[in-house]
């Protein structure tokens, strides 16, 4: 993991007296509203509809123990003892006070964490794959590039007011956990000739207007890949639109001038940014990478699991997945109990968790952008043992990948951007489909809620996707079909007419049971659905 | 504004044949590069912020100051004290705010940052550079 030196900790302190500052000239009405909001929201803190909330950065998904009891501690402490993980693999808390937000940051300091670029119209914490170190899959360890990329854009003097939000992903697999072709830049790390560097895919996106990225780049080395991305980001601050915040991501500027062009654009620029000496010596990217180095796994480490716990062996088919160092597992802790709240967590189970990392994980954990934590680094041997405190602490669902593995926004009980709830949906969703067998039978469906069009629920990129809108002062919600945030990345299509809260369950009970009566041997939804097309699920629906 | 300056004209005035003016001024949506050729005779470039959310003036001082202006480059208009030091580190060296800025506010302000991250217009080492020398 990344640990910060004498620079890193001055900075961030730094941040938490700027903040201070800017609180108290607020509380003192030197600044206005309209002057305090994008300070506010630069370091994470919304107001919303009941309360202000604060999201804190956690840079790739990553964190260890100490940093997970920080966010318990701030749960109970400042909020209402818990927390929500959020699709970016962040944390946000709902119940904060204005005053109380400069001593959160002072505490969060402590522990090398912060809320900077949280929010705001800046470059936002870098995502990454949530098994990143520990998937046989990756060419390399992809939270180095992450970490280069999180100095650099930290209070970039020149990309701190761009025309709208700007979000980065890196991840180094085929396999695409992180959504990355639907960030703003997606960076996966390939090797050619036996070198290390980015694939670049820019203008990608949810909101109102969805776009995959399309590749611009096929490889920039480590040594300019921070003038690259500079080169990107400045074409977009000098020519993204900003008359209309609806058209002011990058994606709207990419496909208006077509990538080809904005391809060349920042090409021209990458020549005349090269030259300002923009990037670190390659002992800078070596030094983040040394902070990443594999744990001191035990190589004598069992690699057979007793199944003879029929409940035990469930949870292992469903939520441990393979590790690249033979006798190790990779963990994946669901907060999605059915009738629960997607995402969410206590204090206490916050704690637990970071127990859990500290003795069996390395002292490591991950945030994931479906809003699951992940355990990285266990050996099999341990997994008994783990899931045993799991399951008494109310997280031991079997579900990752299930139905009932939903991706939900804060929707209209918390956002003061929502059309619709999206937290009920959810629960009657999980509640219909309860049955771990039903939801088995069903497999792999991805399915993700958005309270409204700004997408942050995902839902474009659910196998089934449900946005929630306003319709005549009722919450009405409409079914979409076919998305996928992975690596076979699509955007999902609207059926047709939305349904009111109880009708869009029985519809996705219609196209679930479509599915299983279409489908053939070994076809997840998605297989089938592309299979098959659209119109016999919007027949199944509609009738 | 100094009593002997001249009134910038407009960056199309500029370069539509008032090409012996000493100080133009450029708009938010203006590109920058198009001054390029003319920085030896310029000795005041201001660039507007029409409001404090329009950061296209931050790239237009990177583009002026790589090209080698070294001149006055000024920021005028909705500018905020909590932006004067992030508009210092793009090449701006002079400040035309709509509304006043408080003196100590700025002064904190701009002391608070020990170190940078990235290197921009203001020649100020990274902490990679500290790092590494």
């Amino acid at each position: 993991m990344y640990r910060y030196d004498q620079y890193d900790r001055a900075i961030v302190d730094a941040r938490v007296d700027e903040f201070r500052d800017q609180v108290t000239r607020r509380l003192a009405g030197t600044l206005t509203e309209d002057q305090f909001k994008p300070l506010r929201l630069m370091n994470g803190l919304y107001l919303q509809l009941h309360a202000y909330m604060l999201r804190i950065a956690v840079p790739y998904g990553t964190l260890n123990s100490r940093q997970m009891r920080m966010l318990a501690h701030i749960a109970r402490k400042y909020d209402r003892d818990y927390g929500h993980f959020t699709t970016r693999q962040n944390l946000q808390f709902n119940w904060i006070k204005l005053e109380d937000a400069p001593d959160i940051l002072a505490e969060l300091a402590t522990v090398e964490m912060h809320a900077i670029q949280t929010s705001g119209n800046c470059i936002r914490n870098i995502s990454s794959d949530q098994y990143a170190g520990a998937a046989a899959d990756e060419v390399a360890d992809p939270r180095p590039w992450a970490e280069l990329l999180r100095q650099w854009s930290t209070f970039h003097p020149e990309f701190s007011y761009l025309p709208r939000k700007f979000k980065i992903a890196v991840i180094a697999a085929d396999e695409d956990r992180a959504a990355m072709r639907l960030h703003d830049i997606g960076i996966q790390l390939v090797e050619r000739d036996g070198k290390l560097g980015g694939k670049i895919f820019v203008g990608g996106g949810m909101g109102r207007t969805p776009m995959i990225a399309p590749e611009i780049k096929d490889f920039v080395g480590a040594e300019d890949l921070l003038s690259y991305v500079e080169a990107c980001l400045r074409v977009y601050n000098r020519y993204g639109r900003r008359d209309n915040i609806y058209k002011a991501r990058i994606k709207i500027l990419v496909h208006q001038i077509g990538a080809a062009d904005y391809a060349r654009q920042v090409e021209e620029e990458f020549a005349l940014v090269k030259q300002l000496g923009i990037d670190p010596p390659v002992a800078e990217l070596e030094r983040i990478t040394a902070m990443f180095a594999p744990p001191a796994f035990d190589i004598a480490a069992s690699d057979t699991v007793d199944r003879s716990d029929p409940d035990f062996a469930v949870w292992l088919d469903q939520n441990v997945k393979p590790h690249k160092q033979a006798g190790y597992a990779i963990v994946n802790i669901s907060l999605k109990p059915v009738g629960g709240i997607p995402g969410d967590a206590s204090a206490d189970q916050i704690d637990l968790m970071a127990d859990l990392a500290e003795r069996y994980s390395f002292d490591e954990l991950r945030v994931t952008h479906a809003q699951n934590i992940v355990l990285p680094h266990v050996r099999k041997a341990d997994l008994y043992a783990i899931w045993q405190q799991l399951t008494e602490a109310g997280l031991a669902e079997a579900n990752l990948d299930l139905i009932s593995d939903i991706i939900a926004c804060p929707g209209l009980d918390y956002c003061s951007l929502a059309n619709a709830r999206s937290i009920p949906v959810a629960q009657k969703i999980a509640t219909r489909f309860a049955s771990p067998e039903r939801q088995r039978d069903l497999g792999e469906l991805k399915l993700k809620i958005s309270g409204c069009i700004n997408a942050c629920g995902h839902h474009h990129a659910g196998h089934i996707g449900i946005l929630g809108v306003d319709k005549k002062g009722t919450e009405n919600y409409q079914l979409l079909l076919g998305g996928s945030g992975a690596e076979d990345v699509s955007l999902g299509k609207i059926t047709g007419p939305g349904f009111d809260e109880d009708g869009i369950v029985d519809a996705i009970e219609r196209v679930t049971d479509k599915y299983l009566a279409t489908r053939e041997q070994g076809e997840r939804f998605l297989d089938t659905y592309r299979r098959v097309g659209f119109e016999p699920f919007k027949e199944a629906i509609y009738g | 504004m100094a009593d002997d300056e001249q009134p910038a004209v407009t960056l199309d005035a500029f370069l539509a044949g008032q090409s012996n003016a000493t100080s133009v001024r450029i708009e938010a949506g203006d590109d920058a590069r198009l001054l390029l050729p003319h920085l030896d005779q310029l000795a005041l470039i201001e660039v507007s912020f029409p409001t404090f959310r329009d950061g296209r003036g931050y790239s237009s001082a990177r583009v002026l100051r790589e090209g080698g202006y070294r001149g006055e480059l000024r920021a005028a208009g909705d500018v905020l004290v909590d932006q004067v030091p992030l508009m210092r580190r793009c090449g701006f060296d002079s400040f035309a705010p709509e509304a006043e800025i408080d003196e100590a506010t700025l002064a904190a302000s701009l002391a608070r940052y020990e170190q940078v991250y990235q290197p921009a217009a203001d020649g100020r080492d990274p902490v990679w550079k500290l790092r590494h020398g």
